[in-house]
């Protein structure tokens, strides 16, 4: 199987995903364009987060197919480890790791996943967490940092991986107001990298300006996927519609 | 191990009662429970010089945590019993020994249960009692210990278990309680310590466990009620 | 009353009181450490999702928790040498039977209740923590070893040294099967010299000295270590 620069890095097929008799995710698809950027909406419960969860297997799927760079993430031989290293995971509460350093929590995949020797790894740790601001809070665990330092650490740590994608879960709305522009700048400068990115957020100016595509989601469904500037000229589903009126 | 009880049932359960003393279980029970009345008045005062607020009282509350903490009970029963008759004028029963020593250790854990509860008690009930006028004293015992005492409920039953096992110390000074007279009764008998120490440990394990079932239900209670009360606000 | 120490300080008693902390220090912490280990395991067992292994340990712990110390260590020392293979009776007769079983007791009675608080230290880890580990690519083996295990043994930390405490004056009830530790030896010089306040007063000194010590080193220990969360 041969990897093309065409292919689609995620492909969602018809992806159902089920709690019990409660479906959370009803046939799902969608694909994401290597170096895209999609921001994912919709209202509490409609299974946003359900649905990036299931892209690293955290939740799994019920029917249906996702396919990354091409290949069946529940594929024999596919190491659900592996496919984790690929694909870089931001969680709205950040779960650092409270006994390590911010240096360690970044260092600790390189060493312990990835078999980096630890100088090299804790030097590696050290530039990125000084290319994101942080060269002075490399020693302070996280409970020392301010909620925008720890999900800019997170958010290190999960890129020291050098995943191929990065899933966003909601990763300012922890925050304090004054923190979340950092956290979003961060992104941004992620995405003009080329990072491929699924962001589930409401800061629609970030969509706006950062974004490519636009998920609209709703009761477990793919309501709306649209191209950014479709979707805020008006081009989309009533729900989505009134979804933004309300978030306004 | 039928024929033993049979045979020896009564006296482990209650000594020589009617036509003797009281022993075995019964002693062991009626022991327990008359420590526990006696430190909870002890108890609760003690955590009030904690979080009263006055320096001396809270140092005084300290101290004695260390030093409870700091000995083990058996070396106080040994102080109590075997020390103070070459000081004192009369010396002190068996029963008296165990009280007194489980007394003063127990008041000292069970007080830091009852502050953990009064600390833990909202802010706001003290605003609101100091909105009403209260004074100290009132809002001690109109506001701050019916909501704490009653949270510290499981935290009693635990602090009865613990009493019940210290008893066994009686042991030690020849005091009749559970432990004392099996051990007697393995002396006379001599050739069936396996099913003789059996019964007594299953004896405590029922009487125990048994307890700290009931402790653990009165808690969840008791947090429903607390859960119910706080979704009224 | 005239207090004179210099009475019980001779050789003879001397030697006793030395001996006698010997024992009781060595016995901590011999029963200490087997019960760190076989705490860890109980856990460990305790977790897993089959019924009879599940239930051994309920009633493991349980019994222990529910036994007076004083009674558990009739039983070992009392009743199950009946019940033991002879030949391994008669090997620990050689050795000091005494000693030999306090230290089951206690090791047994102090996992117990270890096995409970390493339990509710890895229950006090949020499941964030777990996911965290999986999203970096760890297997279970690696998520236990690197994330898991470091904060549950932090969480565990104020409550195992308490239970340091617990099991450190527990041995004082092992006089009671023989074992020549510390309060045996205070009521030994007691009944040889009728001079019970010198006995008792520096018999009490170094268990003070010892809790002390555990307390001490212990707050040491949470504070150097203890997780911070917010
Ligand atoms: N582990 C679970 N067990 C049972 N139901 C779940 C579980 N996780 C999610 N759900 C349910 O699935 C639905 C979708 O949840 P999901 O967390 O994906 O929503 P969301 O769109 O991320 O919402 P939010 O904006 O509140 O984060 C919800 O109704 C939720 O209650
Ligand atoms: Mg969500």
């Amino acid at each position: 199987m041969t990897v093309t620069n065409e292919d689609p890095i995620l492909q969602i097929k018809d992806v159902h995903c089920k709690f019990g008799n409660f479906e959370a995710l009803k046939g799902i698809n969608a694909q994401l364009e290597k170096n895209e950027v999609v921001v994912v909406c919709g209202p509490s419960g409609s299974g946003k987060s359900t649905l990036i969860r299931t892209l690293n297997r955290l939740e799994s799927i019920s029917a249906g197919q996702i396919l990354f760079e091409g290949r069946d993430i529940y594929e024999k031989g596919m190491s659900v480890e592996t496919l984790r290293t690929k694909i870089g995971m931001v969680f709205q509460s950040f779960n650092l790791f409270p006994h390590l350093s911010a240096r360690d929590n970044v260092a600790l995949g390189l060493i312990r996943v990835l078999h980096r020797p630890k100088k090299e790894a804790e030097q590696t740790a050290s530039e990125l967490l000084a290319s994101v601001g942080l060269g002075d809070e490399l020693h302070k665990k996280p409970m020392e940092l301010s909620g925008g330092q720890q999900q800019r650490v997170s958010i290190c740590r999960a890129v020291a991986l050098e995943p191929t994608v990065m899933l966003f879960d909601e990763p300012t709305s922890a925050l304090d107001p004054e923190m979340v522009g950092e956290v979003l700048s961060l992104m941004k400068t992620l995405a003009g990298r080329g990072m491929t990115m699924l962001c589930v957020t409401h800061e629609m100016g970030f969509a706006k300006e950062v974004a490519d595509s636009i998920w609209f989601m709703a009761d477990g469904q793919m309501v709306d996927r649209a191209p950014v500037s479709d979707f805020f000229s008006g081009d989309i589903s009533d729900r989505a519609k009134s979804f933004l009126k309300a978030i306004h | 191990m039928i024929e033993l009880l049979e045979q020896y049932g009564r006296l482990l359960l209650v000594g020589h009662y009617p036509n003797g003393p009281l022993g075995g279980l019964a002693m062991t029970i009626l022991t327990s429970l008359l420590c526990l009345a006696i430190c909870f008045p002890i108890a609760t005062l003690l955590a009030l010089a904690r979080t009263h607020g006055n320096k001396t009282l809270a140092r005084f509350y300290t101290g004695y945590i260390y030093f409870v903490r700091s000995m083990p009970l058996l070396m106080l029963i040994f102080w109590i019993y075997y020390f103070l008759p070459y000081v004192l004028p009369f010396s002190l029963s068996p029963f008296v020994t165990i009280v007194l020593a489980i007394t003063i250790f127990s008041s000292a854990y069970l007080a830091e249960v009852i502050r953990a509860a009064i600390e833990a008690l909202p802010k706001g009930q003290y605003d609101a009692a100091s909105a009403l006028g209260f004074r100290y004293w009132q809002t001690t015992f109109l506001i701050v210990l019916p909501q704490a005492l009653t949270n510290c409920i499981p935290g009693l039953v635990s602090q009865f278990i613990l009493i019940i096992k210290e008893t066994s110390l009686g042991y030690i000074i020849t005091f009749n309680e559970l432990t004392y007279v099996a051990h007697e009764l393995n002396k006379i008998l001599l050739v069936k310590p396996v099913e003789i120490f059996t019964i007594l440990a299953i004896s405590y394990f029922v009487l125990c466990s048994g307890l700290s079932q009931l402790g653990g239900q009165l808690e969840r209670r008791i947090a429903r009620g607390r859960l119910s009360n706080d979704s009224d606000q | 009353m005239t207090l004179d120490y210099s009475a019980i300080l001779e050789d003879r008693y001397f030697d006793y009181l030395v001996s006698g902390a010997i024992t009781t220090f060595s016995l901590a912490l011999a029963a200490w450490v087997a019960a760190i280990i076989l705490g860890l395991l109980i856990a460990a067992v305790r977790n897993i999702d089959f019924l009879p292994t599940r239930w051994f340990c309920i009633v493991f712990v349980d019994y222990h928790r529910s036994v007076p110390l004083l009674v558990q260590l009739f039983v070992w020392y009392f009743a199950l040498p009946e019940l033991l293979p002879q030949a391994f009776t008669q090997s620990i007769n050689r050795g000091n039977p005494e000693v030999f079983f306090a230290w089951v007791s206690l090791t047994l009675y102090s996992a117990s209740y270890m096995s409970e608080d390493i339990r509710s230290g890895l229950r006090a880890i949020p499941p964030g923590q777990f996911e965290a580990a999986r999203t970096i690519g760890m297997n279970y083996a690696k998520m236990m070893r690197w994330v898991i295990f470091p904060q549950a043994w932090r969480l565990s930390l104020p409550p195992l040294v308490n239970q340091a405490l617990i099991l450190f004056k527990g041995t004082s009830l092992a006089s009671a099967i023989g074992v020549a530790e510390l309060s045996y030896q205070a009521r030994s010089i007691e009944t040889q010299t009728f001079r019970a306040f010198e006995a008792f007063s520096l018999v009490t000194l170094i268990y003070m000295v010892g809790t002390i010590m555990i307390m001490f080193f212990g707050d040491r220990l949470v504070a150097r270590y203890a997780l911070k969360r917010g």
